[in-house]
């Protein structure tokens, strides 16, 4: 049989007598998953230019040169300026801190907060759980974007409003898959046994239930990661995001961009490829990462 | 099946009562006063007090939450959403007038992109782990990954740098010119029945993958039988049933695609709509909007089952 996930991957290759490391591991999973490599590459890459944004940017993304509006891509500017004289590259780098700083604290806050009322939906059952199961079931009812758009559209444009608009529609996607594991991990011997020991609820949930949720857990979290980058990007794109002049990917593309198409057409271009390799990178990672955590789909 | 029916039926009430419960909760429980939003914000704080009761008395604000809550949700029942702030029209109204448009690119779209998904998602489940699979796979991640406003800006800058193309003023329905129709709305449908594909075709991959596994399968290539017979008539027909699902939850990727992509093609349906009166900030409408919107992804997901249960009799005795 081949290698299959990163876990049994990193198992069967490396030799007995060496211990196996995360290199390793990394190694093997690259192997198995040459895409989730790639993945991980890229976002690699991304957290690089965002945390390097300040001494990698040849220019201030915020100051305008209205010398150099509408400059072509060139040796000065590599992706050319916007109406402003900015320089696309620099804003598109500052850019990178924005969508990973929305895409994290939203897929990390919205899984959180929904893994928890998944674990404990599972954990107490009964009329809890019947109530929180339809509470979850209206969220769904909503599109993500229109339920985002409504959260957004109250709270007003600015980059933390984005981040609970962008989270809420999370909660109930993330309840659902940690409830469903939870409740079959509640059914293990081993939970019966921690009671019967006379372990806390507290304490059966802290370290029974919740380690075993990790992966479902994890799963959803780098899912959801491009998922909110998109998201961001689309209320930005429909002015409802970052407001100018925030170097935001999202409202690089509004506005401007297409009135400017036959002029400028660098414009729209750039920060619509960065947008599409961010998420294009986070889902390629989070699908293998899947077919390595979940064990129905270990071999395919 | 009529016990089903009847079941699932009655479990739409509850949740629709939710929805409406939780749209009335977002749009006025949130911090933040609609009414000083609506008169142009509170930053220089002159807002002429009587401008200011006279618009929370139109909006019913000046009354107790559960009065306004029975209000709205009385109105919901006979399709009464109040009147725009913007155009002064009611709601409804102008949404009838939008629907057509959006129906048309909605439907044309879901079969657009069912052409192009289930093929695909069949052979790349066929050729697992080949080229062909990496290309439809990277094809199709990169259709999710790829915001379709941009595809949208894309498209318009080719159009325009290459034909000279501008934007439609109005719409043309496709029984006054069936021709003018299909130039107004072929980009808008293929953008957005890419990313529905991109969806469906992962999807479709999947099921047929788990299903190739199945004993039957195994049984079937025993006994002698083409590639094309097995993976068509035994794979493919039972991996559908769970496609069909898919494309009925993938549904919500159709609306908030069109959401954006009206808005690129600047097309007046109900997705430019929505993103309109939020710019307004005519919050009748957006409470409205997202309401039916909910609606309508409440009962097509609820078409939906019932279909599967008709095609597949284990789910109804469960």
């Amino acid at each position: 049989m081949s290698v299959d996930s990163s876990l049994v991957g990193a198992g069967a290759t490396a030799p007995a007598a060496r211990p196996v490391g995360w290199v390793d591991r990394a190694w093997a999973f690259a192997r198995a998953k040459p895409l989730g490599a790639a993945g991980a590459l890229i976002i690699l890459a991304m957290l690089l230019v965002a945390a390097l944004a300040q001494p990698l940017a040849p220019y201030d993304p915020y100051l305008p040169d209205y010398a150099a509006q509408f400059s072509r891509p060139s040796v000065d500017h590599w992706l050319g300026t916007d109406e402003f004289g900015r320089d696309v590259l620099s804003r598109i780098m500052y850019g990178a801190r924005i969508a990973l700083f929305v895409g994290f604290t939203a897929s990390f806050a919205g899984c959180s907060i929904g893994g928890l009322l998944g674990v404990l939906s599972a954990y107490c059952g009964g009329t809890i759980d019947l109530l929180l199961e339809r509470v979850m079931d209206v969220l769904l009812a909503f599109p993500q974007l229109i339920l985002a758009l409504a959260v957004a559209s109250i709270l007003g444009p600015a980059v933390p409003n984005v981040v609970i608009a962008v989270a809420i529609p999370i909660i109930p996607r993330a309840a659902r898959v940690v409830r469903a594991t939870a409740l079959s991990v509640k059914e293990n011997q081993y939970v019966e046994a921690a009671h019967g020991l006379g372990a806390s609820h507290g304490a059966v949930i802290r370290r029974h239930l919740l380690p075993n949720v990790f992966a479902p857990y994890l799963i959803m979290l780098t899912a959801q990661l491009g998922t909110a980058i998109l998201a961001e990007a689309a209320l930005s794109y429909l002015g409802l995001g970052a407001a100018e002049p925030t170097p935001s990917w999202g409202l690089m593309l509004s506005g401007s961009a297409p009135a400017y198409a036959e002029k400028a057409p660098w414009i729209g271009l750039f920060p619509g490829i960065a947008i599409s390799l961010a998420v294009f990178g986070f889902s390629l990672f989070g699908d293998s990462l899947r077919d390595a955590l979940d064990p129905k789909l270990r071999g395919k | 099946m009529r016990t089903y029916l009847a079941k699932r039926l009655l479990l739409i009430v509850p949740t629709l009562f939710g929805v409406a419960a939780v749209v009335f909760l977002i749009m006025r429980v949130i911090p933040g006063d609609v009414t000083l939003l609506i008169l142009g914000g509170d930053q220089t704080g002159r807002i002429d007090p009587q401008q200011l009761a006279a618009m929370r008395h139109q909006l019913g604000l000046d009354q107790p939450l559960a009065v306004q809550f029975g209000t709205w949700l009385w109105g919901v029942l006979r399709l009464d959403f109040g009147t725009s702030l913007w155009t002064g029209q009611p709601v409804i109204d102008e949404v009838f007038i939008r629907l057509p448009l959006s129906l048309e690119v909605a439907i044309l779209a879901t079969i657009v992109s069912v052409l192009l998904a289930i093929p695909l998602g069949m052979i790349a489940a066929v050729r697992q782990d080949t080229w062909v699979d990496y290309l439809i796979r990277v094809v199709s991640i990169g259709g999710q990954a790829i915001p379709s406003f941009w595809v949208g800006i894309l498209v318009i800058l080719a159009l325009v740098i290459y034909f000279g193309w501008g934007p439609p003023l109005e719409f043309t329905p496709p029984w006054v010119d069936p021709w003018a129709n299909f130039q107004q709305l072929v980009w808008p449908v293929l953008t957005v029945g890419y990313r529905y594909a991109a969806v469906t075709t992962r999807m479709t991959r999947s099921t047929v993958l788990e299903v190739l596994r199945e004993d039957y399968i195994r049984t079937a290539w025993a006994k002698g039988l083409r590639e094309r017979v097995v993976v068509i008539r035994h794979a493919l027909k039972n991996a559908m049933l769970p496609v069909i699902t898919l494309v009925g939850t993938e549904f919500a990727f159709l609306i908030g695609g069109l959401v954006v992509t009206e808005t690129v093609f600047t097309l007046n349906g109900v997705g430019r709509f929505v993103v309109d009166a939020v710019a307004h900030r005519d919050y009748p409408v957006v409470q409205a909007l997202v309401f039916l919107i909910a609606l309508c992804f409440v009962v097509v997901n609820l078409l939906i089952d019932l279909t599967y249960a008709w095609l597949d009799p284990r789910i109804r005795y469960h």
